[in-house]
């Protein structure tokens, strides 16, 4: 399948692409790894009419110690996180779950800020840096601003990026030598997760975000309040599922979600805290 | 749009829409056939390639992507005549039946001992999780791998 024809224009600067964006508007998309957009291009579920590829602004790609935070470029690819020696020390969880994304070939191309600017609830990076407590930073006409990513996702596919701001980089507060645990249940290899976790926990402090239960990733809030009233793993999981509405498809109902959802979250709150 | 890729060390210049997927720059344009599609949905495989040393699916990268970009196929593995170390693997330990899945396996295998040259057992089969081979021939495939790294 080959996608419906579409004018290519290069960014080599994030001036440049939000400039690019503003020409064109709506008819308009970035392109970075092309892991979720050409897909969907060929499925003719999308065909915008001009792509602005960013992936050659190189100095976007970065993993960068900033203090009490890691500063990662949007550009920088799943492999590169996977593989980020100061990401391993300091925010492991989001080192380990990015190796769980696809597979090799999807980690070559595929882009941290592609992956949460697509916003897709079933993805494994949106949830674990929404765990983490991230701040996302994007860049428009008019200048650049900083979003939680607590506030950031809206619903399926949909954020608050508005369509000529450009995701620029992801800040992830250090883990100061929390314990952490990221599960992923799915059937089959490379495949998406049916339900996901990505938790972690510092005595009576913690972070639990849901993966593909509702139309946005979740925050577990009732989770981690349990486990700040000093309620037990096995009495804090069965929150699990209080801020989120899954729905069913061909994988799972939403009660096995919803079941899945509360084991996964003892399992991984009992490895964060062990 | 005007594109220039380097395959498997040669010069290649053309003239493309941008549409283009880089598997069918690669098998139309310049005639190198080896490298299949499979299900042209990323899942399987079959059509993956080095895109500067390291293995990427060329139905879901774009020809225009891969502009100034180095690529390698398998018809580019072996040296005058001899064949890469992977390649005589997989023929050595029986690593293909219908050879379907064959080039892409290959090119899979070779990135990821690229990344990790000593993995176990379990490292290979998940380091090709992303190539299916519909003869199910997995058992013998990651016997070649694991060979080709020394590991048996
Ligand atoms: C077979 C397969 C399996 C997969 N499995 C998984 C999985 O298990 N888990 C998982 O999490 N993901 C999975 N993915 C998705 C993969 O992680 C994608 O790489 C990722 O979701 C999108 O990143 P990208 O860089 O490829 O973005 P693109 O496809 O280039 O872009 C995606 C969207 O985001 C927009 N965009 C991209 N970058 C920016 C930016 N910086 N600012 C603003 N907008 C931007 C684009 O315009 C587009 O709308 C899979 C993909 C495939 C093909
Ligand atoms: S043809 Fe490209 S992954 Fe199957
Ligand atoms: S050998 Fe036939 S598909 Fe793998």
């Amino acid at each position: 399948m080959i996608p419906a024809p579409f004018d290519y224009k290069r960014a080599s600067s994030a001036a440049e692409a939000i400039s690019l964006i503003s020409e064109y508007g709506q008819d308009a998309k970035f392109l970075a790894g092309g892991h979720s957009l050409l897909p969907l291009m060929k499925l003719r579920l999308a065909s915008p009419a001009v792509l602005i590829d960013i992936a050659r602004i190189t100095d976007l790609s970065y993993i960068k110690d900033a203090g009490d935070h890691i500063a990662i470029g949007a550009l920088t690819r799943h492999h590169d996180v996977e593989y980020s020696s100061v990401l391993k020390q300091h925010v492991p969880l989001l080192a380990h779950a990015a190796g769980f994304v696809g597979d090799p070939q999807i980690r070559h191309r595929g882009t941290i800020g592609g992956s949460i600017a697509h916003a897709d609830p079933a993805s494994d990076l949106p949830a674990t840096t929404l765990a983490l407590g991230a701040t996302y930073v994007v860049q428009g006409p008019n200048g650049t601003r900083e979003i939680a990513a607590s506030n950031f996702y809206k619903g399926f596919l949909e954020s608050d990026l508005a369509e000529d701001e450009m995701l620029t980089e992801i800040r992830i507060p250090k883990m100061n030598g929390a314990g952490w645990s990221f599960q992923k249940f799915n059937r089959r290899a490379q495949d998406w997760a049916i339900v996901g976790v990505a938790a972690w926990r510092r005595g009576t402090e913690s972070g639990v975000a849901l993966v593909n239960m509702d139309s946005t990733p979740v925050l577990a809030t009732s989770v981690s309040a349990a486990i700040a009233s000093g309620s037990s793993i096995a009495d804090a999981s069965q929150q699990a599922a209080a801020q989120a509405h899954p729905s069913d498809d061909n994988n799972a109902t939403a009660q096995y979600r919803t079941h899945l959802a509360k084991v996964l979250v003892r399992r991984a709150l009992e490895t964060a805290s062990a | 749009m005007k594109i220039n890729i380097t395959v498997n060390g040669n010069n290649t210049q053309a003239d493309v829409e941008p549409r283009t997927l880089l598997v069918n720059y690669i098998r139309e344009h310049l005639g190198l056939t080896a490298t299949n599609i499979g299900c042209d949905t990323s899942s399987c495989g079959a059509c993956t390639v080095h895109l500067n040393g390291e293995s990427v699916k060329s139905c879901t990268v774009l020809a225009v992507q891969a502009d100034g970009a180095s690529v390698t196929t398998v018809e580019g593995l072996a040296t005058n005549g001899v064949m890469h170390p992977m390649q005589e693997s997989f023929m050595q330990n029986h690593g293909l039946q219908c050879g379907y899945c064959t080039p892409g396996m290959v090119m899979a295998a070779i990135s990821l001992l690229n990344e990790n040259a000593n993995p176990t057992e379990q490292e290979v089969r998940i380091g090709l999780e992303g190539n299916l081979c519909r003869c199910t021939g997995y058992h013998n495939i990651v016997q070649s791998v694991l060979a080709c790294a020394g590991k048996k």
